[in-house]
């Protein structure tokens, strides 16, 4: 499969995406390697892994990161209620240590965690290693053995090497930098918010109903949006969100009805701040020039 | 456009010709190692390499590493491979030593190069320093700016030591803000006994999993802003060092340069080499010692880096005179914003240390309600002495 066909079937499924994220997929698929996305919130970094999952017709396993978050959490965990429960069961029974130990350190006694179910599944997964930069140096660091040799120790059972080879894709905002240990084991794309073209296309994959006008407008609209100084800029979600709104108001064009694109505004922008800044004069100004 | 840049027919071959690349590179302040080349070869046989822009992707997504870099690239690519902004070069045939296989270690590559006249296809020493015959090396740059100011002659590495030395002190005196409340932490140095107590509900009165709790540090994160507009020259010696040697000594602080633009120079000045820092500084403050536009700068601070690497466990430093050629409200605003992330606001001013100095200057005076430390510093000294200050705010 060369990177152009890639393109089409995530375009089928509804996922259009950029020549050089393509291309970056494709690498990351053909040499196993991990891919790490860097990009504003909601630009569809998570939507991309879980669009993979679909194509590929797999398991999307999905690892969301966040302070403190700990090998126990993120990796494997002991049944600890189970195993007092089988204790008490063997000490009634009069079963001597030994056997309940081996007994109650099996894999029946184990809860996966997402980075142990990745590797062990039968079908290479896609996992998604959501907002990386959230995390714990110590777990970044934790991560980089997991990442290039694709295998877990468990002290009481022994290592668990992955059947299959899952693919990763790590999501981050640039909220901390990352190491570079971590950086240079990925393939990396800077993922941005669309262009004109490219944000129309998902619109249309993604409302197939929406008049070809309307859409245009919409686009437009968003795109002169993200010119203006917000605090927040709206991502491909929030335009989606917008789109749905204005449909569901059956709105046919943006200009006619300024009272009802101020209501509908509150699906693009997310702070008092930008809201008391896209007053309506400059709605409807965008808007026009939008048209 | 199809400017592909030609390569001499006795040119050993494509995987050279990918090393010479990463030299490239590398020459450009890349962090690339051996494995990365391979990885380059390896990628390009997975696309069409023929097609100039399937190539640039596939490099780009094996080369970059973040978003400065990515946006670099595309220049770094061109001047490589594009022939645009290539200073002359010849590729001198090198002696094929054991096959296609050499090329994927740059050691072999370098030894390659060991005995030839010089060649672009292959780092040469541990600087970095691409050698051809003698007519200089690759820029990304199409123009080179000649009013460029070199830092390095304005920065002495003894001042940086003992800028490091005062950065330290700043640093600790910042960061040094105990709690005295413990707080929950999987690997805390105590025992948090009523949560593992309710813990132990679940599982009939044993307690099986152990709560611990620690007092955790509450360090401050230093972020200096430092001016180095026409008037700040004669103050850039004392500032650089300090931001230097702040960069050195504390790896969560971060700087930035600003004129008339602003620009991020943390990633520059944590390179390992003071003077190679200061001279990959150098290449970013194009435009040093132009006009100053501070209120802007902040602005455009507060809009970007600020949303990332702000919060309420900051301490800006402005390093700067408050001679600002924009409107006063613009530098009310920006630094009300910058409020809002919670931060404290350090405002160092060098004229301050002189006698009878008042902030009469538009912007300076509209800057002084937002601060929290309005201070002088000319000297190493006066920012050695702010350490007590710093530590009660």
């Amino acid at each position: 499969m060369t990177w152009t066909d890639l393109q089409t079937d995530l375009a089928a499924d509804g996922y259009v995406a950029s020549d050089d994220l393509t291309v970056a997929l494709h690498l990351a698929l053909t040499l196993e390697r991990p891919l790490l996305l860097e990009g504003a919130a909601g630009v569809g970094k998570t939507q991309l892994a879980a669009g993979l999952a679909a194509l590929r017709d797999t398991r999307l396993i999905r690892l969301q990161c966040y302070e403190g978050l700990d090998a126990a959490q993120a990796i494997y965990e002991w049944n600890y209620q189970r195993q007092l429960l089988t204790i008490r069961a063997a000490a009634e029974d009069g079963e001597t240590g030994k056997s309940v130990e081996a007994r109650i350190f099996s894999r029946d006694f184990l809860l996966e965690r997402p980075l142990l179910a990745a590797i062990t599944q039968d079908t290479p997964p896609v996992l998604l290693i959501d907002e990386i930069d959230r995390a714990d140096e110590e777990f970044e660091a934790y991560l980089l053995e997991i990442l290039s040799e694709f295998q877990i120790t468990i002290p009481e059972l022994g290592t668990v090497t992955a059947t299959t080879t899952p693919i990763v894709i790590l999501t981050s905002n640039g909220t901390r930098d990352l190491s570079d240990a971590l950086r240079r084991r990925c393939l990396y794309a800077y993922v941005d918010y669309p262009d004109r073209a490219t944000e129309l296309a998902i619109l249309n994959a993604r409302c197939p109903g929406i008049e070809a006008r309307l859409g245009a407008q919409i686009v437009g609209f968003v795109q002169k949006l993200r010119e203006e100084e917000l605090e927040k800029v709206p991502g491909i979600a929030e335009t989606l969100d917008f789109a749905a709104a204005l449909m569901g108001l059956g709105i046919a064009d943006l200009t006619s009805d300024p009272a009802a694109l101020q209501h509908t505004l509150s699906t693009l922008l997310k702070t008092q701040s930008d809201r008391a800044h896209i007053t309506p004069e400059v709605a409807g100004r965008i808007a026009g020039r939008a048209a | 456009m199809s400017r592909v840049s030609r390569f001499a027919a006795r040119d050993p071959g494509p995987a050279a010709r990918v090393s010479g690349f990463m030299a490239h590179l590398r020459d450009n302040g890349l962090r690339l190692g051996v494995a990365e080349t391979e990885l380059a070869l390896e990628a390009l046989c997975q696309i069409d390499a023929s097609q100039p822009a399937q190539s640039r992707r596939a490099l780009k997504a094996i080369c970059t590493g973040c978003k400065e870099e990515a946006e670099q690239f595309d220049a770094l690519f061109d001047s490589f491979w594009m022939d645009a902004g290539r200073v002359k070069q010849k590729i001198v045939q090198t002696p094929p030593s054991k096959g296609d296989d050499s090329v994927h270690s740059s050691r072999d590559a370098k030894g390659e190069d060991a005995g030839g006249s010089g060649s672009a296809n292959a780092p040469d020493g541990g600087d970095g320093e691409a050698e051809s015959d003698g007519e200089g090396r690759l820029i990304a740059t199409e123009v080179r700016n000649l009013m460029r100011k070199d830092l390095r002659d304005l920065v002495r590495p003894e001042d940086i030591a003992e800028a490091e030395q005062v950065a330290r002190r700043l640093g600790a005196a910042l960061r040094d803000h105990r709690s005295r409340r413990r707080i929950a932490a999987r690997k805390g140095d105590r025992l948090h006994f009523r949560k593992t107590i309710r813990a132990s509900l679940a599982t009939g009165g044993e307690p099986l999993r152990l709560v611990r709790k620690y007092r955790p540090d509450r360090p401050q994160k230093i972020v200096a802003l430092c001016d180095v507009s026409g008037s700040m020259t004669v103050y850039a010696q004392v500032f650089l060092a300090f931001l230097a040697g702040l960069m050195r000594s504390d790896p969560t602080a971060d700087a930035y340069l600003f004129h008339t633009r602003l620009v991020r120079i943390t990633e520059a000045l944590r390179d390992k080499d003071t003077m190679r820092a200061i001279g990959r500084m150098s290449l970013m403050a194009d435009g040093f010692g132009g006009g100053s536009e501070i209120g802007p700068s902040i602005a455009r601070f507060a809009k970007t880096y600020a949303k990332r690497f702000v919060d309420g466990r900051s301490v800006v430093l402005i390093l700067s005179d408050g001679y600002d050629t924009a409107p006063p409200a613009v530098m009310d605003a920006a630094l009300a914003d910058l409020r809002k992330r919670g931060c404290k606001i350090i405002w160092l001013n060098p004229l301050k240390g002189w006698r009878d100095y008042a902030p009469v200057a538009d912007g300076m005076a509209a800057a002084l309600p937002h601060l929290d430390l309005f201070r002088a510093a000319n000297t190493l000294a006066d920012l050695a002495a702010l350490d007590r200050e710093v530590a009660s705010l």
